[in-house]
């Protein structure tokens, strides 16, 4: 009778159902799933030798969440027909108020994780037991891919824990330990994993109620509700204007779950959860939620369990690595690396050298001990995979070497050199170089196919992404070894194929060079970093040219002019480099100023000279404009890294635009931004900027074609037109 | 078309809003009814003349709420025929009240109207009616609602008044106010408040503190920090106003409008009325004008509204004698003569709400008292009378001597 549930019932009345989706190792909410339950609960309600029901698992975890793969049709219909939509959206949510008002006491027994949907079952259970497991998790992550709990979740929590303590979990997506979750008040009662049943058992015939607090008579939300209720107006005042810092306006998921919470909470739970389906389907139909969707959880899923790995090809096991260079980026990769259980093999040219690249971990662990994230032996364990050195003899076993020495020829041929001279022929030799191309580096190899790029970002730790540079000569064998790697230590990669700047420091110069165009036309600096945070980046383009420093922007603008010669052509922002780098002195950050003066004794703040070197024009841009200009020219370029081969899938592209270099989340990335623009519309925008600042805003003919033939760049993109 | 007149005004001094204020025993019922017996008594009128009492109030609950205008006229002792009306235009609504009195005379519909205020805020406290603009998630997200006194310090942020510009403002309203009590300016509005025995509990405004320094006023921490940093206000208004690196928080308790209790009327007639009374014309009303503007910067009405005024009744800048614009906050005061080009010798004469206290739903009949008592004292013939208020808005009515 059931597909993904089986049916135990007991002699004592009880019923336990047990949730088992077949072939998945977790549990979620399948169509398969959805019916079952409501057939169960049916059959519970109508069957008078049933006193109850228990609600478990058969898997390790109890129910993941939804279907988000399944989920293209409800958003297609949520934007064609959102009163349809409204009603398939409302079912689930249906299906769980039935259950809490059908007359049969349930309970959920949590085995283990349960998020989303997952989670919102077990709220509308009339008890909640949970297995105190070690790796389980508690929580209602919705809003991490631009959605909402849409089956009762921002109804129930609220009204089980108050407003104040359920608005974090639901804003930020937040998950709980069981432990931490009986404290709030989500489960009724924690206990050990073998117990979970007995107490379940217990609870159904010792003390049911088929009655959710909610559902009686003189119900008041915990700790308050509504717009008179003063600490609740207070919540919602305040939190409102949190909302709006955070998203920037960029995101209508959170403020769409504190409305649910603020208007759903005032009126009965009936209500409330009819509120809850209208803007859970609002944000279903929303491009926000499909790009979030798509790049956020879909494609860096497929990213994370290398989809695109090159068939055939062993698996490396990197058990040895070599890192060149203890500076910034050397050590964050011997940390990530030991961190992963690998030896690192750190060599710098002088012992003090390797040794404070050693201590960069030594403060890493350090903290994470004190958070408790990390006991002290498994601290030590790390810090003794981590040799420092000078001797290159050192590197022998490493199956993989990474130069990250400075961004100079010379030396890098030289490390180069020294250390194939020691490592195994079928060695993996990467360069953590940022600007200079593979292949050209490749030169100095003596095997050039096992010559890669691994670009770590920094700091290393915190940076989710690695992008893998394929040089002419880099051989498939290569690129999936490098990809065990980066699976390794748990970052997201992506390949791209060798070219200046590769792809993710080509595409964020242009971000910079654009920011500092908008300064020499006269553009308002406040406006031009304004806009750019009010977009989503994290930080304006003036501020990040002054932590990276204008001084090494200025020493790899020659870079370049020296590698090029006759086909060198300077970017936009050159002139406004070399005029703070050599005529006013001001080279950055590290340098005390540079576009922003560093006071002692408060925060940074824009020099007021700019006003003087770059005077004000007199008619400012709409920050609608300026946002457009720094958004448009990063998915333009971006499009120019397709269509000329250094990017193979727009997935690596929405991916390592997000991951790499902070590109707003809610975009899906920089082709799905066009695709939600429309690229007809995007194409025709571009052509417009190009008659106003310049060609380099100029769309190619590929992409003009593109769009006539109304080529999107994903199969299914939520354009906003389309929408409409 | 009937023209309006002023025949009389007069207002309670103001109470410190808080539980210590001479004013927290009395209810604002009370006030109310004691102003609208003195303009009774002090016109000498029958009631049964009056047409309409307008009273503005900006938090009208609990013991404000449900229309404290008809039930003060009733209490009172006026005649049952006598209607009431309660209106909330946030801090102009005094001066709405008596713009809607004129209107109700001009359009030849009413006789004799009463329009004037009640604030007493120790005893209903400001917010206490919830509102959907600040409450509501949905409603303040997308309408980029920020409190006041982040659009106070938006406005010294945006058009640069730094915070010794906005104390030196604040110590020259304290100045005033004092100097103006000590010639007895006020006196022939101020109607001392008294308990139930009769006695007087207030004469005089309780909120001033004369020989206010500068160093008095610098040692006092900016109080909109706190709501503009933690908890993201600063963020909502520079998202409408990104032209702003940031927001330099420049105000604080001395600085900006005290919180104080108080109430007061103005009689407004037509010409006909007048006569029948045997009462004498103090001014007429020449026109007024409301307008919205921007809501998160909220405070830069009063300019546009002053301009519209000026145009409806077809009047310059330079007929006007003397403006007052209530002390909301002083940027806003620095930012109306910064943009109107008026010199400080010419606006808040008297000082203003920073010294004696903005009592929210009372203020704008109060400050159209103090300009007319004013015009009068120096023989001049003009004033305009304006005020910011709450989600952009401003109001602002002309006033001519006869």
């Amino acid at each position: 009778m059931f597909k993904t549930i089986n049916w135990k019932a007991g002699d004592d009345g009880i019923v336990k159902l047990v949730l088992d989706v077949k072939d998945r190792s977790m549990n979620v909410l399948t169509p398969e799933l959805v019916a079952d339950l409501e057939k169960a609960v049916e059959k519970i309600a109508a069957d008078d030798a049933v006193r109850g029901a228990i609600i478990t698992s058969g898997k390790s975890s109890f129910v993941a969440g939804a279907d988000l793969k399944g989920m293209d049709a409800l958003v297609a219909l949520a934007r064609k027909d959102p009163a349809a939509a409204l009603e398939r959206v409302g079912y689930f949510s249906q299906l769980l108020r039935r259950m809490e008002t059908c007359g049969k006491p349930f309970v959920a027994a949590i085995n283990g994780t349960a998020l989303g949907g997952g989670l919102e079952i077990c709220l509308a259970c009339h008890y909640r037991v949970a297995a105190n497991a070690p790796r389980a998790v508690l929580g209602l992550p919705e809003v991490q891919v631009g959605l909402l709990p849409g089956a009762g979740g921002t109804q129930r929590l609220p009204r089980l824990i108050g407003i104040e303590a359920s608005l974090p979990l639901m804003l930020e997506g937040r998950h709980v330990s069981p432990e931490k979750a009986a404290k709030l008040g989500i489960v009724d009662e924690l206990v050990e994993p073998d117990a979970l049943l007995a107490a379940a058992r217990r609870w159904l015939l010792e003390s049911p109620t088929a009655e959710q607090p909610w559902d009686r008579k003189g119900f008041k939300v915990p700790g308050g509700a509504g717009a008179m209720h003063p600490k609740s107006a207070q919540t919602f005042m305040a939190g409102a204007a949190m909302v709006a810092r955070e998203t920037r306006h960029n995101y209508p998921a959170p403020i769409s779950i504190m409305s649910s919470v603020f208007e759903g909470t005032i009126v009965p739970m009936d209500t409330g959860l009819k509120i809850e389906a209208r803007y859970f389907t609002k944000l279903l139909a929303d491009p926000v939620a499909g790009n979030m969707v798509r790049t956020l959880f879909v494609n860096k899923q497929k990213a994370d369990k290398l989809a695109y790995r090159p068939e055939g090809v062993d698996r490396l096991k990197v058990s040895r690595v070599g890192i060149l260079g203890a500076g910034m980026m050397g050590a964050g990769i011997a940390y990530v690396s030991a961190v992963a259980g690998q030896h690192a093999v750190l060599l710098d040219t002088e012992q003090a050298l390797a040794d404070k690249g050693k201590d960069y971990s030594r403060r890493l662990v350090e903290q994470r001990v004190e958070k408790g994230r990390m006991t002290r032996s498994q601290a030590d364990e790390v810090l003794a995979r981590i040799q420092p050195t000078t001797r290159y003899e050192d590197l022998e076993g490493c199956e993989l070497v990474i130069e990250a020495v400075f961004e100079n020829r010379e030396i890098k041929a030289d490390v180069t050199a020294r250390s194939e001279a020691v490592i195994g022929k079928d060695a993996l030799f990467a360069s953590n170089t940022s600007t200079l191309p593979i292949t050209s580096l490749a030169k100095a190899s003596s095997r050039p196919e096992r010559f890669i790029g691994i670009h770590f970002f920094s700091p290393v730790e915190k940076m989710p992404l690695v992008e893998i540079i394929v040089g002419r000569k880099t051989d498939e064998s290569a690129i999936a070894h490098a990809l065990d790697y980066v699976a390794a230590i748990g970052k997201t990669p992506i390949v791209v194929n060798d070219s200046r700047g590769f792809y993710t420091s080509r595409v964020f110069g242009v971000f910079t060079q654009e920011g500092m165009a908008m300064l020499a036309e006269g553009v308002n600096p406040a406006l031009i970093e304004n806009g750019a945070k009010f977009a989503g980046m994290a930080v304006g383009p003036l501020a990040v040219m002054d932590e990276v420093t204008l001084e090494l922007a200025w020493k790899v603008t020659e870079q370049t002019r020296a590698d090029l010669g006759g086909k060198y052509e300077p970017n936009i922002a050159v002139p406004v480099l070399d005029r703070f780098v050599n005529e006013l002195d001001r080279k950055g950050k590290r340098f005390g100023k540079g576009f922003y003066d560093y006071p002692a004794d408060g925060p940074k703040r824009l020099w007021p000279g700019l006003a003087e070197v770059y005077p004000r024009a007199e008619k400012q841009p709409d920050v609608d404009d300026v946002k457009k200009r720094l958004l448009y020219i990063q998915a333009l370029e971006t499009a120019r890294c397709l269509e000329e081969g250094v990017l193979d899938r727009p997935e690596d592209a929405d991916i390592g635009s997000i991951f790499g270099w902070g590109f707003p989340a809610w975009t899906g990335g920089t082709l799905s931004f066009i695709d939600m623009i429309g690229i007809e519309t995007f194409v025709r925008e571009c052509e417009r900027l190009a008659r106003r600042h310049g060609k380099r805003f100029r769309p190619s003919k590929w992409l003009k074609d593109r769009a006539k033939a109304g080529q999107s760049f994903h199969d299914s993109s939520g354009s906003r037109r389309s929408a409409a | 078309m009937p023209e309006a007149y002023i025949y009389d005004h007069i207002r309670t001094p103001r109470g410190k809003g808080r539980a210590s204020g001479a004013l927290h025993e009395i209810t604002p019922i009370e006030l109310t009814t004691q102003v609208l017996r003195a303009l009774r008594d002090r016109a000498e009128m029958d009631t049964n003349l009056v047409d309409d009492v307008i009273m503005g109030c900006v938090t009208p609950v609990g013991e404000q709420g449900a229309n404290i205008a008809r039930v003060a006229a009733i209490n009172a002792g006026y005649s049952e025929q006598v209607p009431g009306t309660q209106l909330n235009r946030f801090c102009a609504s005094g001066l709405e009240a008596v713009n809607s009195a004129a209107a109700q005379v001009m359009s030849g519909m009413s006789q004799l109207v009463i329009g004037g205020g009640v604030e007493s805020m120790s005893r209903v406290p400001m917010g206490a009616d919830g509102g959907a603009w600040g409450s509501d998630p949905n409603v303040a997200y997308h309408t980029y609602f920020a409190p006041q006194g982040i659009g106070a310090d938006l406005i010294a942020s945006r058009y640069g008044f730094s915070r010794d510009d906005v104390d030196a403002y604040a110590m020259e309203s304290q100045r005033r106010a004092a100097h103006a009590w000590e010639q007895g300016h006020f006196s022939r509005s101020i109607l001392p408040v008294r308990d139930s025995l009769g006695s007087v509990v207030l004469d005089r405004d309780e909120h001033m503190r004369p020989g206010t320094t500068m160093d008095d006023l610098a040692g006092l921490k900016p109080a909109f920090a706190v709501p503009g940093e933690q908890f993201g206000f600063d963020s909502v208004a520079l998202q409408r106003y990104p032209d702003v690196e940031r927001i330099n928080h420049v105000h604080t308790g001395g600085n900006s409008s005290g919180i104080v209790d108080g109430a007061a009327g103005v009689l407004v007639g037509s010409k006909k009325i007048g006569r029948k009374l045997g009462l004498k014309p103090r001014a007429r009303i020449r026109g007024f004008a409301s307008i919205g503007s921007e809501p998160t910067i909220m405070l830069t009405g009063p300019a546009p509204s002053a301009r519209r005024a000026l145009k409806r009744c077809r009047m310059q800048q330079s007929d006007i004698d003397l403006f007052e614009l209530n002390e909301a906050f002083a940027s806003v005061v620095l930012r109306f003569m910064q943009d109107m080009e008026v010199p400080h010798e010419q606006i808040n004469v008297n000082g203003g709400a920073i010294a004696m206290g903005h009592p929210l739903g009372a203020t704008g009949a109060m400050v159209l008292g103090t300009a007319l008592d004013e015009i009068e004292r120096r023989d001049l013939n003009t004033a305009l009378v304006t005020l910011c208020v709450g989600a952009g808005m401003g109001t602002a009515t002309i006033i001519e001597r006869v």
